[in-house]
C-alpha cells in the first residue's frame, strides 16, 4: 500500500443525545482508509454504527469528535464552500431501500440529473440528455426510461437507478449502505456484477457496508469489522476470513448461512457478549502492514 | 396422513391497475404442517407477499380474489380464513392466531409511537394484561431479541432505532400475542449474521416450547438452510417446485431452482462473475400462454410455448412443475457448475 489514501478516517466518534440522560454513542473512535480504486467493505452487528459512519463522512452528520480526511481536503468540522462542493460532487452514497430513497414525483432523468444541475457538469440539453443515456445504458437500463417514474420500476432497477444516480457524478468513492440487501439472489448478483464492471472502468472506490459475508467476501480487497460503535479488527479479505484474530469476528464468521441443510442444522454458533464498558481503553494492535486488531 | 395446520388451495388473486388486471397469484398450493417451517422462496415480485397478506386477510383494496381456499386447523375445526370478514380476521384470527412479521418494519411501526406503547398495544388487545406484566414482557421480549438496555429503548421512537433494531422489535411485537402460526416476511433481511442467527433461534426455541408453525419468506438461501423444513420454490404466481429442504438443495428439479441455487455466492465462490438468471420475469398484465419461465430457460422445450407444465411427482415429498419431467422429455441434467457444488456441500457436510 505505497498509494496515498483516498479516505482516512481518524478517530471517528459520532454520538447522539436521546435525552438529558441517554446518549447513543453510535461511533466510538473509529479510524481506517480506504485507499483509490478499492473496496473495502464494512461488516458488523446491527446497531453497530455502520450506516451512521457512512452518513457522518459523507456528512450528512456533523461529526462529534475526530477527523476525515478525503482526496486531500479535510472534510470534517467546517466545510469552505469549494471543499463542500467537491465533497458533494467527488462523494456519492447508494442507500439501502431503493424506494424511499427516490423521490417518486420526478422522473428518473431528473432524479439522475439533480447533481448534474447543482454543479453544471453539462453545457446544453442535449448535453445532459447525453448523458444521462449513457448512464442508464451503462447501468442496463434504457435510454428510454428517463421519461418514467420510480413506482415503474421493480426493486432490482430501482437501485440500478440509485447506482447511476451515484455514477452520473463520476464519484471517486460511492459508499453503498446495504445496497444489495433488499434484492433478491440473482438480482444481487447483476448489481454486483454491474458495480465491479464499474469500477473497473472508472477506478472508482468503494465502501460497502453489508451483513452478508459471503457478498462480502466476495467483492472486498479489505474488510473492517465493527462492534458496539468500536472497530474491532480491519485486514485483507483473505486475513479476516482465513486468520480472523478477533473474537467477534469469529463469532461472525461461525454465524454466516451456508446452502448447505444438514450443516446448518448442526451448525453452532461462536456466542460472544462483549459490551461497550470491555473496549473502554483497548489499544489497537497491527500484526502486519495490513491486518490489525482491537486488542 | 399429516395434520396441517394451515392449507392453501387453488389460490388466484388479480389486482385491479389503470394499466389492466394482473395476474399476480395463478393457482398456488401450500400446506404448513403443524410445528414445522416452510419456507418460500422466489424471485421478487413473484407473489409471496400476496399469497401472506391473503391469509391474513391484508389484501390491497384493489385485489379480487377469483378463487381458493385458505383453510386453518384449531381445536378439531376447519375454518376457511377467505370465507371471515376483515373484521372477523382482525378479532378471531390475527395477533391471537396468526401473527405475521412484516417485510419493511416501518409500515407496522407508528412514527409518533414510542416502540414500547407498540409492542404493548397487542397484548392488552389480545390477553388482557395489567400494564405492570406488559411492560415487563416487553422488556423481555426486546432482551430476548437482543436488543440492549431494553428498558430505556422501550421509549425510544422508531427512527431512533437502527434498520436492524426496528426489524427486531417487530418481531418482538408479533412474538408478544403467543400465536399458533408465526408468518415472517423478510425478517432478517436488515440483520448481521450475528443477530439473524440469534433471531433464527429465537423463533426454533418458541417454535419447540409452544407448538409454533412458522412460514418463512426470504431470499436468502443460506436462512433457507438452517430454518426450513420444507420449501416452496414461487415464480410468476405460482408454485414450481415442492420438497423438503434436503430435496431442493442435493436434488433440485426445475431449471428454475437451478438458477437460483446457481446464482447465490457461497465462502467459496471466486469466479470473476456471478451468475444471475437471465432476463426478467414475465409481466403479468399478459400472462404468458404456457410455461411462464420458457422465455428466460435455456432447457425450454417447444411444448413450454403452448401449455403450462403440470406438477410432476419425484417422491412422496418431492414434486416439480416443469416439461422435463415428463416421460417423453428428452434428458436433460442440472449445470455441471451446479452439479459439482451441490456435490461439495454433500461431501463437507458428511452425507455420501
Ligand atoms: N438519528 C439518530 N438519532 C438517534 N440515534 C441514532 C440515530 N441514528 C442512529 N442512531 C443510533 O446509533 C446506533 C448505530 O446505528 P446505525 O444505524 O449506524 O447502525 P448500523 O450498524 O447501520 O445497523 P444496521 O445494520 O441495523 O443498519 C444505534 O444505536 C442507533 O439507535
Ligand atoms: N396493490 C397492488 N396492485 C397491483 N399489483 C400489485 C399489488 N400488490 C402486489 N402487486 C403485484 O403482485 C405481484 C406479486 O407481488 P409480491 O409483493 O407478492 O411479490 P414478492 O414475491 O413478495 O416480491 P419481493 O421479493 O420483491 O417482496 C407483483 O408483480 C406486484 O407488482
Ligand atoms: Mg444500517
Ligand atoms: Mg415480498
Amino acid at each position: 500500500m505505497s498509494k496515498e489514501p483516498l479516505l482516512t478516517v481518524k478517530n471517528l466518534r459520532q454520538h447522539f443525545k436521546i435525552s438529558r440522560n441517554f446518549t447513543v454513542k453510535a461511533v466510538n473512535g473509529v479510524s481506517f482508509q480506504i485507499y483509490p480504486g478499492e473496496t473495502y467493505g464494512l461488516v458488523g452487528e446491527s446497531g453497530s454504527g455502520k450506516t451512521t459512519i457512512g452518513r457522518s463522512i459523507i456528512r450528512l452528520y456533523d461529526p462529534t469528535a475526530g477527523e476525515v480526511i478525503f482526496s486531500g481536503h479535510k472534510i470534517s468540522g467546517a466545510l469552505k464552500k469549494d471543499t463542500r462542493q467537491m465533497l458533494r460532487k467527488d462523494m456519492q452514497m447508494i442507500f439501502q431501500d431503493p424506494m424511499s430513497s427516490l423521490n417518486p414525483r420526478k422522473k428518473i432523468a431528473d432524479i439522475i440529473g439533480e447533481g448534474l444541475d447543482i454543479h453544471k457538469l453539462y453545457a446544453t440539453p442535449v448535453e445532459r440528455n447525453a448523458i444521462i443515456s449513457s448512464i442508464l445504458q451503462q447501468v442496463g437500463l434504457s435510454p428510454l426510461h428517463a421519461t418514467r417514474y420510480p413506482q415503474q420500476f421493480s426493486g432490482g432497477q430501482r437501485q440500478r437507478i440509485g447506482i447511476a444516480r451515484a455514477l452520473v457524478m463520476n464519484p471517486k468513492l460511492i459508499i453503498a449502505d446495504e445496497c444489495i440487501s433488499a434484492l433478491d439472489v440473482s438480482i444481487q448478483a447483476q448489481v454486483v456484477n454491474l458495480m465491479k464492471d464499474i469500477q473497473a472502468k472508472t477506478g472508482c472506490a468503494y465502501l460497502f457496508i453489508a451483513h452478508d459475508l459471503s457478498m462480502v467476501k466476495y467483492i472486498s480487497d479489505r474488510i473492517g469489522v465493527l462492534h458496539r460503535g468500536y472497530l474491532v479488527e480491519t485486514g485483507t479479505t483473505d486475513e479476516i476470513f482465513t486468520s480472523p484474530l478477533h473474537p467477534y469476528t469469529k463469532s461472525l464468521l461461525s454465524a454466516v448461512p451456508l446452502p448447505n441443510p444438514h450443516l446448518e442444522k448442526k451448525r453452532l454458533l461462536l456466542p460472544y457478549t462483549a459490551t461497550e464498558a470491555d473496549y473502554e481503553g483497548r489499544a489497537w494492535r497491527q500484526v502486519s502492514a495490513t491486518h490489525g486488531v482491537l486488542a | 396422513m399429516t395434520d396441517n395446520i394451515l392449507s392453501v388451495r387453488g389460490l388466484d388473486i388479480t389486482f385491479r391497475t389503470n394499466a389492466g388486471d394482473i395476474h399476480a397469484i395463478r393457482g398456488v398450493d401450500i400446506d404448513l404442517p403443524r410445528g414445522k417451517t416452510v419456507a418460500i422462496v422466489g424471485e421478487s415480485g413473484s407473489g409471496k407477499s400476496v399469497t401472506m397478506k391473503a391469509v391474513t386477510g391484508l389484501l390491497d383494496d384493489n385485489s379480487r380474489v377469483n378463487g381458493g381456499q385458505i383453510i386453518y386447523r384449531v381445536d378439531g375445526k376447519e375454518i376457511d380464513l377467505l370465507t371471515l370478514s376483515q373484521r372477523e380476521l382482525r378479532r378471531r384470527i390475527n395477533g391471537k392466531h396468526i401473527s405475521m412479521v412484516f417485510q419493511d418494519p416501518m409500515t407496522s411501526l407508528d412514527p409518533t409511537m414510542t416502540i414500547g406503547a407498540q409492542i404493548m398495544e397487542g397484548m392488552f388487545l389480545h390477553q388482557n394484561l395489567s400494564k405492570k406484566t406488559a411492560l415487563q414482557k416487553a422488556t423481555e421480549l426486546l432482551q430476548l431479541v437482543g436488543i440492549n438496555e431494553a428498558e430505556k429503548r422501550l421509549k425510544n421512537y422508531p427512527h431512533q432505532l437502527s434498520g436492524g433494531m426496528r426489524q427486531r422489535v417487530v418481531i418482538a411485537m408479533a412474538l408478544a400475542t403467543e400465536p399458533q402460526v408465526l408468518i415472517c416476511d423478510e425478517p432478517t433481511t436488515a440483520l448481521d449474521v450475528t443477530i439473524q442467527a440469534r433471531i433464527l433461534d429465537l423463533i426454533q426455541i418458541v417454535q419447540e416450547k409452544m407448538g409454533l408453525s412458522v412460514v418463512y419468506i426470504t431470499h436468502d438461501l443460506g436462512v433457507v438452510a438452517k430454518v426450513a423444513d420444507f420449501v416452496s420454490i414461487m415464480y410468476a404466481g405460482k408454485i414450481v417446485e415442492r420438497g423438503t429442504v434436503e430435496d431442493i438443495f442435493y436434488d433440485p428439479r426445475h431449471p428454475y431452482t437451478w438458477g437460483l441455487l446457481s446464482a447465490m455466492p457461497d465462502l467459496n465462490t471466486t469466479e470473476a462473475r456471478l451468475y444471475s438468471i437471465p432476463g426478467s420475469p414475465p409481466n403479468l398484465l399478459h400472462e404468458p400462454p404456457g410455461d411462464a419461465f420458457a422465455a428466460r430457460n435455456e432447457f425450454a422445450l417447444a411444448i413450454d410455448e403452448k401449455a403450462a407444465p403440470p406438477f410432476f411427482q419425484i417422491s412422496a415429498t418431492h414434486a416439480a412443475a416443469t416439461w422435463l419431467l415428463h416421460p417423453d422429455a428428452p434428458k436433460v441434467e442440472m449445470p455441471s457448475a451446479l452439479r459439482a457444488r451441490i456435490e461439495r456441500l454433500k461431501e463437507e457436510s458428511g452425507h455420501e
